[in-house]
C-alpha cells in the first residue's frame, strides 16, 4: 500500500474512531441504535402473524411484511446514520476543527459512509436475531440476494443523507428536519410493503427511479416466488451509481457554498 | 513576565522567506465586504497580533487562512507554497485554535487528542498526548470528559488539539480569553517556549492587549476590514504617543490610524 492510501485509510478511520468513541462510551446512545429496529420488527411481526391466520397470501408468503421492515430499516438507518454522523460534528462545532485537517472532503464523505454502515449493522443485527427466535423469520433467508438488497439500500440511504447533510452545512441547522422528511416522503413510493404496480401510472414512473422500489419488489420476488430478480437487482444498482453520483455532487456543491458563504467554523447550536 | 521577542533569533528569521505572505485578500459577502484586499507577511518564527474591534476581519482572515472561508479574491502563500494549491498538505503543517469551534464534549480529551493525532497523521499518537499533558497540565485530566471541564480547563485541551502535530504555523483567535489571569501567563510561557523549540510561527488574534504587548513582536491592526496600521508594539506606542498598545487600539478603532508616524 502506497503513502497516500495508507494516510487517507488513517484519516477515513480517525473519523470512524471518533464516533466509535461515542456509541461505545454511552450505553443509551447504543441501546437507541438498536430499540427503534426492534421495536419496529416486533410491531410488523405480530401484525403479520395476525394477517397470515386471516389471508391464504400472508399464510404462504410468510415474512414478507417482516422482511420489508427490515429492508426498510436498512434504508432509512443508513440515511439517519450518515446524517446523524455530520450532525454530530455541527452539534459539537466540531466541523471547523475537522476541515481545518489533512481530511479531504472525500475521505470525510467515506468516513461518513462507513460510520453509516457501523451503526445500521449495530442497531439492526440484534432484530433480525429476534425475529428468528420470536417468529421464526430469518432475514438471512433472503441468501446471496440479502447482501445486494442491503448494499442497494444502504447506498440508496448514504445518497440521501450527503444531500440532506450538504443542505445543513449550507443552511445550517434550520435545514436537520428534513433529514427525517425526506426519507419518509419517499416511503410510499417505494413499494416497501405493497408492490409499485398498485400505484398510479404517474407515481409508477416516478417510483422506477427509485433503487428502492426495485429492490422491494426484488424481495417479494423471492419470499412469494422464490424467484432472484437479477434484471431488478442491476436495475437498482445502475440507479444507485446515478443517485450517489448526485448525493456525493450535492454534498461538495453544499460545502463549496458553505466555504464561499463562511459557515463551516461558525454552524453549530 | 519578560517579552518573548529575541533580537538575535528575529533578525536570523525575519532574512528568511516569509511564513505567511497574504496579498490582496478579499471577502465579500453580498453587499458587506468583511476583509478588504489586506495584504501582510509574517515573518517565520515571529509572533504576530491581528488587531481590531469585532467585526474588524480578524477571524475571517485566520478562516481564510485555513481553508474554512473561500476568499473572493487574493493570494496566500504559507511556507512558500499557494494555499489554493497545496491546501492539505499545508494544513498538516499547521493548527489552530478558535472559540468559534469546540471539540467533542462527550468524548474525553485523551478520545479527542487520539483522534486529532491521527487525523495529522502523528506517528506515537500517545507519546505527544503525554507530553501536551505534562505541557498544558492536562494529565490529570485526560480521561475526563471534555463537557465535564471547566471554560478554563476546555481551552487548556484546545490548546493542546492546536499542537497535536507539531505544527510551524498556529493560528490563534483569542487563546486565553477565558483563563484566569495566572493560567493565561504560564500559557503565554508555553506559547514562547514552543515557539523557540520549534521555531514555530504565531499568528494571534486578540483583545488582550497586554498579552499582545508582552508576546507579538509584530501587530496588524485591523478596522472595517481593513489593515490600517503595522509595527511592533514598541513603534506603535510610539508613533500614537501613547503609553500602551490598549490606548492604541481605542484611538483606531474610534477614530482609525494616523496618517503618518508623528
Amino acid at each position: 500500500m502506497n503513502v497516500y492510501a495508507s494516510e487517507t485509510l488513517h484519516r477515513i478511520g480517525a473519523v470512524i474512531l471518533r464516533h466509535w468513541y461515542l456509541i461505545a462510551g454511552s450505553w443509551p446512545r447504543f441501546l437507541d441504535l438498536c430499540y427503534w429496529p426492534m421495536v419496529q420488527m416486533i410491531l410488523w411481526g405480530f401484525i403479520q402473524t395476525f394477517l397470515m391466520r386471516q389471508s391464504s397470501f400472508f399464510a404462504q408468503a410468510g415474512g414478507v411484511l417482516l422482511g420489508a421492515v427490515m429492508l426498510w430499516d436498512v434504508l432509512f438507518r443508513g440515511q439517519i446514520g450518515l446524517a446523524i454522523a455530520f450532525f454530530e460534528e455541527v452539534y459539537s462545532r466540531n466541523l471547523g476543527h475537522l476541515l481545518a485537517t489533512p481530511l479531504r472532503i472525500g475521505e470525510y464523505m467515506a468516513a461518513l459512509m462507513l460510520v453509516s454502515l457501523l451503526r445500521t449493522v449495530v442497531g439492526l443485527f440484534p432484530a433480525t436475531l429476534f425475529a428468528i427466535w420470536f417468529f421464526g423469520f430469518s432475514l438471512y433467508s433472503l441468501g446471496l440476494a440479502l447482501a445486494a438488497f442491503f448494499f442497494s439500500l444502504i447506498a440508496f440511504g448514504w445518497s440521501i443523507g450527503l444531500f440532506v447533510s450538504g443542505l445543513v452545512m449550507r443552511y445550517g441547522l434550520g435545514a436537520e428536519s428534513l433529514a427525517w422528511a425526506l426519507i419518509f416522503a419517499l416511503a410510499p413510493i417505494c413499494g416497501i410493503y405493497y408492490p409499485t404496480t398498485i400505484l398510479p401510472d404517474w407515481l409508477q414512473a416516478v417510483a422506477a427511479f427509485l433503487p428502492a422500489s426495485h429492490i422491494f419488489n426484488g424481495m417479494r420476488a423471492v419470499l412469494i416466488d422464490h424467484t432472484v430478480r437479477t434484471d431488478l437487482l442491476v436495475y437498482a444498482m445502475l440507479l444507485n451509481i446515478l443517485w450517489l453520483a448526485a448525493g456525493v455532487a450535492g454534498f461538495l456543491v453544499f460545502h463549496r457554498q458553505a466555504r464561499e458563504r463562511g459557515m463551516l467554523l461558525q454552524i453549530g447550536e | 513576565m519578560d517579552a518573548v521577542a529575541n533580537p538575535q533569533l528575529d533578525q536570523s528569521l525575519n532574512a528568511a522567506a516569509p511564513a505567511i505572505v497574504v496579498k490582496g485578500l478579499l471577502k465579500r459577502y453580498r453587499e458587506v465586504i468583511a476583509v478588504d484586499s489586506v495584504a501582510f507577511t509574517v515573518a517565520q518564527g515571529s509572533f504576530t497580533a491581528l488587531l481590531g474591534g469585532n467585526g474588524a476581519g480578524k477571524t475571517t482572515t485566520l478562516a481564510m487562512l485555513l481553508g474554512l472561508v473561500q476568499p473572493t479574491a487574493g493570494s496566500i502563500i504559507i511556507l512558500g507554497e499557494d494555499f489554493r494549491l497545496h491546501a492539505k498538505s499545508l494544513l498538516a503543517r499547521m493548527n489552530f485554535q478558535s472559540p468559534y469551534a469546540d471539540l467533542p464534549r462527550r468524548l474525553t480529551v485523551r478520545q479527542n487528542l487520539t483522534i486529532y493525532a491521527h487525523l495529522y497523521g502523528v506517528s506515537h499518537a500517545q507519546a505527544r498526548i503525554k507530553e501536551l499533558a505534562t505541557d498544558l497540565d492536562l494529565a490529570l485530566l485526560l480521561d475526563r470528559p471534555l463537557g465535564e471541564l471547566s471554560a478554563g480547563q476546555r481551552t487548556r485541551a484546545g490548546l493542546a488539539k492546536a499542537f497535536i502535530n507539531t505544527p510551524k504555523i498556529v493560528l490563534l483567535d483569542e487563546p486565553t480569553a477565558s483563563l484566569d489571569p495566572d493560567t493565561a501567563d504560564w500559557v503565554r510561557a508555553f506559547l514562547a517556549r514552543y515557539a523557540r523549540e520549534v521555531g514555530a510561527t504565531f499568528l494571534i488574534a486578540s483583545h488582550n492587549m497586554l498579552e499582545v504587548e508582552r508576546l507579538c513582536d509584530h501587530v496588524l491592526m485591523m478596522r472595517q476590514g481593513r489593515i490600517v496600521d503595522t509595527g511592533s508594539p514598541k513603534s506603535l506606542i510610539a508613533k500614537y504617543g501613547r503609553t500602551t498598545l490598549e490606548d492604541v487600539f481605542l484611538e483606531v478603532a474610534r477614530h482609525g490610524a494616523r496618517e503618518a508616524a508623528s
